[in-house]
């Protein structure tokens, strides 16, 4: 039970919020506006691979998002979520591939199917905790490659051989002539920025504090009123239903799905992305994506004998670097520029 | 309005022309004294044991770069790890596509990971050559012209045993017992290949991978009177198939696939004399066989294992492997002469005169046309004694499909 307490990050969430709200209009335009120009200006600017990367960081940046609502914010610890990630490219491959729906269409059943799936989760969670919970997501983890080689639903799922299916096309009324990867890359960028909003929404108001209070202490969250219970379960459901939208865009970005796409080492990748972008911190996950992705072929850059080692080393740097992770970076960044000023 | 849109189109114009006149002079991947060649393989992670073929292909291409390079051009043998995991093998691919602008992808590693890539590198008609697996589907000249596999596939290993069977026991009753994914699917599809019409007659017992035993499938074959069983399985199926027949008092002519048949970790956990008179096959030769200690093709490569790769564990037939897939490639550039487009090295790769390698077996040779595929279609029988594999026999080729 301790070890949910270690994962908190307290009080620096709070202490922003009112800041921004303080914020001058002006000011907040700018912040959209110049994050707009972030968001979109790769699109023109990379050539077709990197952008492919950053549309990759960038779905891996949600998929952390998904596990930090759970672990960061509601203090559960998930090894497992690589498993809602599967589940969620799976049910977009097998709807495009076999019944020929379109993207669009796939993306709410897709996150429905991990939603129910992650509130089912959310159960036996209730009863196991901390570490207890760490095994049994992991057990999940280990368990669904396998199950997706099963027999039973080959048909469905293509066995081994996986599924294949084909990027969605830039619509026609679309101004000039976007190629299949920056339309993609803007189809990534835009599902996860509502994504973003609608959990950076959540977090803020009653039911963020609650699930912070419950991660904190869960006696006295109790004590005060709070339905713990169903605050788990719900949270469970919302992070499964994240990192399967995740899941979902993976799928068409890679074109294939297969059980070996989605082997233990995806749940540790976000595990990984989420301690060095920023235990509950929502900006922090889309560091922790970019990190997941951009490090290791940085590694190997630096070594081809052993790029664990390198990774490795490099990831432990970070860890010393930026104890609280990227967002811990940028927030005493502000602090200390809102100190000056 | 018109300036902006003359403007525009005259720049698209001159877009669209800018590949068209490049490629007379430079290929993709190709300068005055450069080729560019990439590859994937799992440098790190479960599967790394098979990084060692990428070690022994870059020492091969340096010991062509000592030499003069092919055609006055240096070799520059680019290689990314994918860790085996096929989202990691198509970003890695797209970067030494995309990025790094490589003129052709050679000997990546691994089934599920060329199926991730499978689609995108003969949509963009980038040459796939000579992949590290042993699966049929590489194969497909017609609707996948640009990738080609190079090892005996599955398929032609039991296409091999079936025409053996039929050679020496027409009658015979055959079994499969396979396991029911593509792997052993493939054992199914090559003795069909062989049999045609007569397949009706084969008993077929397939099993999952997730399976504890196969004691079932093995009782269930003798019953229905199987006198020849090919065995289509993983090495740990493969042991305990092994002892089931031999504990039953079952004789049948065994054919065991040659993924599973290490002496460490099948035949001496089944028991080493209950194998005596199973039958595998191979292409290569077994680099620890006193028979090849002075044949010259071996020499060649103890020479160049000695010189290149001198810390290397000679027993690894990793290396054997890279060595005949690497000598297939530089022969296949050496035929390029002085064009290095994409369509000429996919042209010269699929138009191999029969080529003898030193590390195959004597008769199998390399071997390809625009309509076939698969390069290694020999292979040679051998037979357990209790001790070692010997081999019998001259090469069989595979069924022509």
């Amino acid at each position: 039970m301790s070890a949910s307490e270690n994962v908190a990050i307290p009080a620096t969430i709070p202490q922003a919020v009112p800041a921004r709200r303080g914020m001058p209009a002006w000011q907040v335009a700018l912040v959209v506006l110049g994050g707009l120009v972030v968001a979109i200006a790769p699109a023109f600017v990379l050539e077709s691979f990197p952008l492919f990367q950053l549309t990759m960081a960038v779905i891996m940046g949600l998929a952390v998002l998904g596990l930090n609502m759970v672990t960061g914010f509601n203090g559960q610890i998930s090894l497992g979520h690589g498993a809602f990630f599967a589940l969620g490219a799976y049910a977009t491959a097998i709807l495009m591939s076999h019944l020929d729906w379109s993207f669009w269409a796939t993306l709410p059943f897709s996150a429905a199917v991990c939603g129910v799936v992650g509130y089912g989760i959310g159960f036996p969670a209730l009863r196991l905790g901390g570490l207890y919970l760490a095994l049994t997501t992991f057990s999940l983890a280990v368990a669904v490659p396998q199950i997706l080689k099963h027999k039973s639903i080959e048909d469905w799922t293509g066995g081994v051989q996986g599924l294949f299916l084909v990027k969605p096309d830039a619509p026609a009324w679309m101004p000039g002539a976007l190629t299949p990867d920056q339309w993609m890359y803007f189809v990534a960028v835009g599902v996860a920025g509502v994504c973003f909003l609608l959990c950076w929404n959540l977090i803020r108001g009653r039911i963020g504090r609650a699930l912070m209070a419950t991660r904190d202490h869960q006696t006295a969250a109790e004590a005060m009123g709070m339905d713990t219970a169903t605050l788990k379960t719900r949270a469970f459901a919302v992070s499964a239903m994240v990192t399967g939208i995740a899941g979902s865009l993976s799928a068409v970005a890679v074109e294939f799905v297969a059980p070996d796409s989605f082997s233990l080492m995806v749940s540790i990748t976000l595990f990984v992305g989420m301690v060095v972008g920023g235990v509950a911190s929502i900006l922090g996950s889309l560091f922790g994506g970019l990190f997941v992705l951009f490090v290791p072929n940085i590694a190997e850059a630096i070594s081809k004998a052993a790029p664990g080692v390198i990774y490795g080393i490099l990831l432990i740097a970070f860890l010393f670097i930026l104890p609280d992770g990227f967002a811990g970076l940028l927030r005493r960044i502000a602090g200390r520029l809102r100190g000056r000023g | 309005m018109t300036l902006h849109r003359r403007a525009l189109l005259s720049g698209s114009v001159a877009a669209l022309a800018l590949p068209n006149l490049a490629p007379a002079q430079e290929a993709p991947g190709v300068t005055a004294n450069e080729i560019r060649i990439g590859s994937t393989n799992a440098l790190s992670g479960p599967a790394s044991s098979y990084s060692v073929i990428s070690r022994c292909l870059s020492a091969m291409f340096k010991r062509v770069n000592d030499q003069g390079g092919i055609a006055g051009k240096q070799i520059n043998f680019i290689v990314y790890d994918d860790n085996y995991a096929p989202p990691r093998t198509l970003e890695q691919t797209r970067r030494l596509v995309e990025q790094d602008k490589v003129a052709f992808l050679f000997n990546q590693l691994g089934t599920p990971t060329n199926s991730a890539i499978h689609r995108y590198v003969n949509q963009r008609k980038v040459p796939h050559l000579f992949l590290a697996t042993g699966a049929d589907k590489w194969a497909q000249p017609q609707e996948y012209p640009w990738t080609i596999g190079w090892q005996p596939s599955y398929r032609t290993e039991a296409q091999i045993y079936t025409k053996y069977i039929m050679e020496q026991r027409p009658q015979a009753k055959i079994g499969v017992i396979y396991q029911n994914d593509d792997f052993g699917k493939d054992y199914v599809n090559g003795v069909k290949d062989v049999l045609g019409a007569r397949f009706d007659a084969v008993k077929l017992v397939s099993h999952e991978a997730t399976d504890a035993t196969i004691d079932s499938q093995i009782v269930t074959l003798q019953g229905s009177g199987v006198d020849a069983l090919v065995c289509g399985i993983i090495p740990r199926f493969a042991a305990q198939a092994i002892r089931k027949v031999y504990d039953i008092g079952w004789k049948p002519m065994m054919f065991m696939t040659n993924v599973s048949v290490s002496g460490s970790i099948v035949m001496q956990p089944a028991g080493a004399e209950k194998g005596i008179g199973l039958i595998t096959s191979d292409y290569r030769k077994d680099q620890s066989d006193p028979a090849w200690a002075e044949d010259p093709g071996m020499n060649e490569w103890r020479d160049f294992m000695r010189r290149y790769i001198p810390d290397g564990e000679l027993g690894d037939n990793n290396y054997t492997y890279g060595y005949g897939a690497g000598s297939t490639m530089i022969q296949v550039l050496k035929q390029c002469g002085n064009n290095f487009s994409r369509e000429n090295v996919m042209k010269q790769a699929t138009s191999i005169a029969p080529l003898e390698i030193g590390t195959l077996l004597p008769g199998v040779k390399v071997s390809t046309s625009p309509t076939n595929y698969h390069p290694i279609r020999h292979m040679q029988l051998q037979k357990w004694d209790g001790k070692s594999w010997v081999r019998f026999g001259g090469v069989i080729e595979g069924a022509n499909v």
